[in-house]
């Protein structure tokens, strides 16, 4: 453990090295290999759990890469409390994923890719989160966006998923732009990107780059972590294989974004213009997001969407100033929305549709993913006594005390929170079942996973105040009125999605009809991916070949051979009208050196 | 002694295969592997013998034309050996991948061999005179592998490719032939930091940005270079992006800055905005290809303008970046070329559509395009991204309006666009018509990319080990430029 967590960088190859090992045994032995990928988070988590038992933080381990007199551009690794905590999370999630995937991927015949990616990804986002320097953290940033473009699209024969993968890797690099000017801007004025040096330095830089320092890498985190109006690649990356969904795309590389802002968090905290754009960007993403998961068909979507939510909840409290309650969101988050991702596998893989017009009744059939699943909706809705409850309580208390408009929104949301998870509950695992399938319990290594992550999704809750402590923060009490409201609308949601959806799958009907016109722009999340492609992509297109064809072909070009062929005819009457092209070009070439010699010959006087 | 039998051993190699008899001329393949084989071994003994911190060393220095006061001078430093390594890899590289090439191979390899001789001397002399020679000689094995062994339209593209390069170089004569007449001598090394008249830099920095900017190229002197990649044989097409660019911007680094320090920071704005415009035309213009070979052209513009944007900043970060720009995107559009060749070699086709789902039918082939791509679009880890962040760095740094940089930065963003699409269509998917029954990549070309596979990893995960040959080397270069 304590090898682990004081070789960083031990944690980072290992994994790639196990990447490699997997892959290249191939599919022969891909039945012994498949378990290697076990070893990489096992790891991660290990090193992480040292550094929190010990509670004394590595040494960063730092290499200069180019060192320019004074300012040096470094790369490094180091583990503190906060680094600690998400290789744990993103080690105990990915342990969880990687046995889950040993049953959920047995019939796939590229297994040792999945498998060989998925250790990557470990790799990957390991040096994400344990970087001390900004070079590292980037390239950790990119490597897991490359890793989830190569998992959504891991089926690529099927033209969506390929097209989600190319979707998701230019949108979040729309803010991976907007993070790499932030990171040039702090080395104009700081002469560094090593992290510590940088917080350091953060107070001196000016109110007004400050600002845009911070806004910059904010826009990098929204763009990760499917912020309004970067959101629309995660619905999307559902094409890929359900465990990677509970693994990137809802635990631990969407929540990649908060990390930053709270690892820059001497940066926002000085820019409180920022901080507002930060705040009102999560509690209308929290809000959005909730109101379309409650009209979705697929199962994946409303998980898709709820994770857009609930990461909006997350930047709330950034916005409001309180990171501690973000960091415990993202850490029960990570726990609850990983467990339901794995039981929405458990069901597809039962049922084969993502339909849940086509499920019903199954937690009669499937008594394990049903309970594991009734945990996670449970603490995802912030009903009391599970993960949720407290750590939601945590994030609406501090935005109600910032700004409290802000809080009853969230406390909206809240509302749509129980609503659509217990409306989907309500469709897949109540009722009679609909399909024509025969829904079974899949083998020990898809259900144990789902016990192993209803653990913390039950109890995580009750750790708030050491969790607290170990990130330096204060432990806060419980907010009753808070938590009597949320419980109310909690348990109203829960109401309403009972009464509504109780009476079965003729309600969805209903649902359309009486929501009307409203029911189209849910159900298509507002049109802003319609938008996007008729108003945005589009044009792109158009005006990228308009500047090849006319600009570039016909102009540029055009002049330039214009000017040739003009020389041309004034070099045919200056060489007493010779035939010859390659005669007229050299007599051209003749005169407009004598010309041009003439020149130098005069400014070389 | 190492660096002239560097420059003029392929020399021999051309004289022996031009020289080969008709029915023998098949062998000129293995002369040229030889040959460029040992040129690469002896770089290598440089890179070994090579010291770091040591400034320009191997020189060379001998009298040649005494009346005008012409030298044989020679010598290198961090960053003409990375370019020499670039050279000296790639030029073996292309013969192996053009192993198969049966029309006329002893002309061919001739011809290969004496490109090498040029491009090996541009970045190794330290004359003017002898820097020209080895300029314009680059020109004439190029025209005739276009207008030779190029595709259809290989006259038009050949002549074009000459008319235009000829141009700059007809600017640049001017210019050397100025700066002689005002300081008396040819010597590249002497004429730096000689400290020249205002009016008289800004003139003779003119010239030379005429002649390295058509090179680059820099927008709107790119017309030329799609028209040449398309109808290069591939080979041709590896040199030509891998090296040739490399020129120019190569001059502006050796010749432009140090010489001419004050103009350089005259000029310095209007070439960081025609390098924005040239990163996001460049890619603009590659996302509406639907040919794969005028796909990486349209990149190659693109990229170059990272290169213009570094040494336009007159920063240590920019023109480290710069140069190391230079080195990625030779080995990666190498890559790229290189895997578009052996597409087409199979499927007689390049047109995007037509080629796709080369993942379920070529999966070697598929996943070293998809590795390329990615190392092309910046993705950290990847050489692609040190120089193209290190430009960044030191644009912003320096005095360039921040609105260039911004339309720089969104250049990141358009090469994911483009290089995507283009694995979409061409990696994933059903195999097409075309792709379907094609073979693998045998070993041979395997082997020709290995290399480079290598030299992305390696640079990307470890930014010294090409920096630290070539940092010593920009500082030196911007103390003759006085401070900065």
């Amino acid at each position: 453990m304590s090898l682990l967590a004081g070789n960083p960088l031990s944690v980072v190859a290992l994994p790639f090295a196990l990447a490699l090992l997997i892959a290249a045994g191939g599919k022969k032995f891909v039945s012994i290999t498949q378990w290697l990928a076990v070893v990489a988070p096992v790891a991660a988590a290990l090193a992480g759990v040292g550094v929190l038992a010990s509670s004394v933080p590595t040494a960063a381990q730092d290499v200069a890469w180019l060192s320019q007199g004074g300012s040096v551009v470094t790369a490094g690794l180091a583990i503190d409390n906060l680094t600690a905590v998400m290789l744990v999370i993103v080690g105990v999630v990915a342990t969880c994923v990687v046995v889950f995937s040993i049953g959920y991927m047995a019939d796939d015949d590229a297994r040792p890719r999945y498998f060989a990616l998925l250790a990557l990804f470990t790799g990957a986002m390991s040096m994400l989160v344990m970087a001390s320097s900004l070079v590292t953290l980037f390239i950790g940033w990119e490597l897991v966006g490359a890793c989830s473009y190569l998992l959504i699209g891991f089926w690529y024969r099927k033209p969506s998923a390929s097209a989600a993968a190319v979707k998701a890797f230019l949108t979040t690099r729309i803010g991976d732009v907007g993070m790499l000017l932030g990171l040039a801007l702090l080395w104009r004025v700081t002469g560094s990107l090593s992290i510590p040096e940088v917080l350091a330095a953060a107070p001196e830089i000016g109110a007004g780059i400050v600002t845009v320092i911070a806004l910059l890498l904010f826009v990098g985190a929204a763009g990760k972590s499917a912020q309004f109006p970067l959101h629309i690649w995660l619905p999307d990356a559902m094409e890929g294989p359900t465990p990677v969904s509970a693994l990137i795309h809802a635990a631990t590389m969407v929540a990649a974004g908060v990390f930053l802002v709270v690892r820059m968090w001497p940066v926002f905290e000085v820019a409180p213009i920022a901080l507002d754009v930060v705040l009102v960007v999560g509690v209308v993403t929290a809000f959005f997001a909730a109101t379309v998961a409650c009209v979705q068909l697929d199962i994946k979507k409303v998980l898709a969407y709820s994770t857009i939510s609930q990461l909006g909840f997350m930047f709330a409290a950034l916005g409001a100033g309180a990171t501690g309650a973000a960091m415990f969101h993202l850490t029960t988050h990570a726990a609850f929305k990983a467990l339901l991702f794995l039981g929405s596998g458990s069901v597809i893989h039962a049922v084969e549709t993502q339909d849940i017009r086509e499920m019903g009744g199954l937690l009669k059939k499937m008594p394990v993913t049903g309970t594991t699943w009734l945990i996670g909706v449970w603490a995802l809705s912030g009903l009391p006594l599970l993960s949720g409850f407290f750590s939601k309580d945590g994030v609406i208390a501090s935005v109600l005390h910032a700004a409290p408009l802000a809080g009853y929104a969230l406390i909206a949301a809240s509302l749509l929170t129980a609503f659509y998870a217990f409306r989907v509950t309500w469709f897949v695992f109540f009722g009679s079942y609909r399909g024509s399938a025969h829904p079974h319990e899949g083998g020990l290594v898809m259900t144990a996973p789902l016990i192993a992550l209803a653990v913390p999704a039950i109890a995580l809750g009750y750790f708030s105040a050491p969790f607290m402590q170990s990130l330096g923060h204060e432990a806060e009490a419980l907010d009753p009125v808070v938590a009597g409201v949320s419980v109310t609308v909690a348990v109203i949601g829960v109401l309403l999605a009972a009464a509504l959806y109780r009476l079965g799958v003729d309600r969805l009907e209903t649902e359309r009809t009486s929501l009307g016109p409203v029911h189209g722009v849910l159900f298509s999340a507002y049109g802003v991916d319609s938008f996007v492609t008729r108003f945005l992509v589009a044009p792109l297109e158009k005006v990228a070949s308009w500047f090849y064809e006319v600009v570039d072909r016909k102009v540029i070009d055009g002049a330039a051979e214009g000017t040739a062929k003009l020389t041309m005819l004034f070099g045919r009457l200056a060489s007493g009208l010779q035939t010859g092209e390659t005669d007229v070009y050299a007599s051209l070439l003749g005169v407009g050196f004598v010309v041009l010699m003439s020149i130098a010959i005069w400014l070389g006087r | 002694m190492l660096l002239s039998a560097i420059v003029f051993l392929p020399l021999v190699g051309a004289i022996a295969s031009a020289l080969l008899p008709k029915e023998r001329a098949s062998a000129a393949r293995w002369i040229a592997a030889a040959v460029t084989a040992v040129d690469l071994a002896l770089v290598v003994w440089l890179l070994i013998g090579f010291n770091v911190a040591g400034g320009m060393q191997f020189v060379e220095n001998r009298t040649w034309v005494v009346q005008v006061g012409i030298e044989y001078h020679l010598g290198v430093d961090g960053i003409s050996l990375s370019m020499l390594l670039l050279s000296a890899l790639l030029s073996l590289v292309a013969v192996v991948a053009s192993w198969k090439q049966d029309t006329k191979p002893g002309a061919y390899f001739a011809m290969l061999m004496l490109l090498e001789v040029g491009m090996n001397g541009v970045f190794l002399a330290l004359d003017f005179i002898l820097f020209y020679v080895f300029w314009e000689l680059v020109l004439v094995p190029m025209y005739f592998l276009i207008g030779t062994w190029g595709g259809p339209r290989r006259e038009y593209a050949s002549i074009k490719f000459f008319l235009y390069t000829l141009f700059g170089s007809v600017f640049m004569l001017v210019g050397i032939i100025a700066l002689y007449l005002q300081g008396g001598t040819f010597d590249i090394t002497a004429l730096a930091g000689m400290g020249f008249p205002a009016t008289f830099q800004w003139w003779v920095f003119a010239a030379f940005f005429l002649g390295f900017a058509v090179k680059v190229p820099v927008f709107p002197l790119h017309t030329w270079l799609p028209d040449a990649h398309v109808e290069a044989p591939t080979a041709a097409s590896v040199l030509l992006a891998g090296i040739m660019l490399k020129m120019g911007t190569y001059g502006f680094i050796r010749i432009a800055l140090p010489i001419l320090p004050h103009a350089a920071r005259q000029w310095s704005g209007f070439i960081a905005a025609l390098a924005a415009i040239s990163i996001v035309y460049g890619a603009a213009l590659a996302f509406a290809q639907t040919d794969l070979k005028k796909l990486v052209a349209y990149s190659s513009v693109s990229h170059m303008g990272f290169v213009m944007l570094g040494i336009a900043s007159l920063t240590p970060e920019g023109i480290n970046g710069a140069v190391a720009v230079m080195f990625s995107h030779g080995i990666v559009t190498g890559m790229l070329f290189l895997l578009v060749g052996m597409v087409y070699e199979r499927t007689h086709t390049r047109v995007m559509d037509d080629v796709t789902g080369l993942s379920a039918q070529a999966p070697v082939a598929a996943g070293l395009l998809a590795f390329a791509s990615f190392a092309s679009l910046g993705l950290p880890g990847l050489s692609g991204f040190v120089g193209e962040f290190l430009s960044l760095l030191g644009a912003w740094k320096s005095g360039i309006p921040a609105a260039w940089v911004v339309v720089a930065a969104i250049g990141v963003l358009l090469a994911a666009a483009y290089t995507l699409r283009m694995v979409q269509r061409v990696v994933l998917g059903t195999p097409s018509k075309a792709v379907e029954g094609i073979p693998d990549l045998n070993v041979r070309e395997i082997a020709a990319l290995l290399p480079l596979v290598a030299l992305t990893l390696v640079v990307g995960i470890y930014w010294d080990s090409l920096l630290r040959y070539v940092d010593p080397a920009v500082r030196a270069t911007l103390a003759l430029m006085g401070g900065s």
